[in-house]
């Protein structure tokens, strides 16, 4: 595999770590985690400073009852397969767990999106969406802005625009500042999980906390 | 909680759960949820420590940390119809397998790490707190506190500037 070079934003890290990042991002940090062990550390790192925080800042609230006794009790009761103890899905061929897990384990369903391109709706809320885009090789996606705040992760093949080259687990964020026109490269087709929110503006939506911590 | 994980000590599981708890009980109000909402999802998380024990692996994280991160993923799972995207899990032994070297050095950043936060001004602290221990966006600060957007970030940098400052040792690593 090659080598990741366009990562999840920092403060996109440290909100999923959080739990505050909005839903429709989720799933693209989820993923590129999955692929990318420099982000997975800083994601663990993240999550070590809000464990810190939770021990030393947060008021502790003190119990009622007999939360204890009834936790005891049930310590040898099976594991409920969605509960909090679940398993993360594996990987299937391109598809990184949480999209695996998006697609029910099967191949996507494609439908045509206009130029060759062809899409499958993972999830669509009002005006944002996670999607799988399949890109034939050497097709270019026409010239586009963004309302709000688009990421796009590269599964198979690479594209290329305006500012740089992306290839597997590569992640591209756009905002309403870039005009780009993505073009895959010759070959195979290019197959992209993109997440948009269109009311979204990442710049002024998270804040930039935890830069410090990045490289530790 | 390495005698909850090599030898299913439920008397250990009863101190983590005394010390855990109350804390993640007090950071799910933190983030606006009920009394009784919350000591359900303890029971969760605390069931997950449990069960979870096998994988848990003090070269690459603090029990806190780890706690943290259960807390975080069921909190979100409920919010979420689908449930919340996770990433895939690394494959390591089970249990890990012990690093003394590895161990000690975590320890030991995550210890500059506390002392770093415990030298800040309380107001900095207060603005690193929202951010991993509520849910609070920049315009729900704002809402709250009734300081302009402007302050907020200035406040942000501040923190962050003698965040990076007391992290220098840290991150010559």
């Amino acid at each position: 595999m090659t080598k990741i070079a366009h990562h999840i934003p920092d403060e996109m890290l440290a909100a999923y770590a959080a739990g505050r990042l909005p839903a429709t991002f989720e799933m693209i940090v989820a993923a590129h985690v999955s692929m990318c062990d420099a982000c997975r550390a800083a994601l663990e790192t993240h999550e070590m400073l809000g464990g810190t925080l939770m021990e030393t800042a947060a008021p502790a609230a003190p119990l009622e009852g007999d939360l204890l006794e009834r936790t005891l009790a049930q310590l040898d009761a099976p594991v409920e397969a969605d509960g909090a103890a679940r398993t993360p899905p594996a990987r299937m061929g391109i598809y990184p767990g949480p999209v695996a897990e998006a697609l029910h384990h099967g191949p996507p369903r494609w439908r045509a999106a206009g130029g060759g391109v062809r899409q499958q709706i993972l999830a669509e809320d009002g005006k944002s969406s996670v999607r799988l885009l399949y890109i034939p090789g050497g097709q270019a996606v026409p010239d586009h802005g963004h309302g709000g705040t688009e990421l796009t992760m590269v599964l198979q093949g690479a594209f290329h625009d305006e500012t740089g080259h992306f290839g597997p687990g590569d992640v591209e964020v756009a905002d309403e500042s870039l005009e780009h026109t993505p073009i895959a490269d010759a070959g195979a087709a290019c197959i992209c999980l993109a997440a948009t929110d269109a009311r979204l503006r990442f710049r002024s939506l998270l804040p930039r906390l935890a830069q410090p911590f990045l490289r530790i | 909680m390495l005698a909850v994980r090599d030898n299913r000590d439920r008397a250990a599981f009863a101190r983590l759960f005394a010390h855990f708890a109350p804390r993640v009980k007090g950071m799910l109000m933190r983030s606006g949820m009920g009394a009784a909402a919350a000591e359900d999802v303890v029971q969760d998380v605390m069931l997950a420590v449990w069960h979870k024990a096998h994988q848990f692996d003090p070269a690459r994280a603090q029990v806190s940390g780890w706690v943290y991160r259960i807390a975080r993923n069921r909190q979100v799972d409920l919010a979420r119809k689908a449930g919340r995207p996770l990433p895939e899990e690394v494959e390591t032994e089970t249990p890990p397998e012990a690093d003394p070297g590895a161990i000690l050095g975590l320890a030991q950043e995550a210890g500059e790490l506390r002392a770093a936060l415990a030298r800040l001004t309380p107001d900095q602290r207060e603005v690193i707190s929202r951010a991993y221990l509520g849910d609070l966006t920049h315009g729900e600060i704002r809402e709250e506190t009734g300081l302009p957007l402007g302050t907020i970030k200035s406040r942000i940098r501040l923190g962050l500037e003698r965040l990076r400052h007391e992290l220098k040792d840290l991150r010559r690593e």
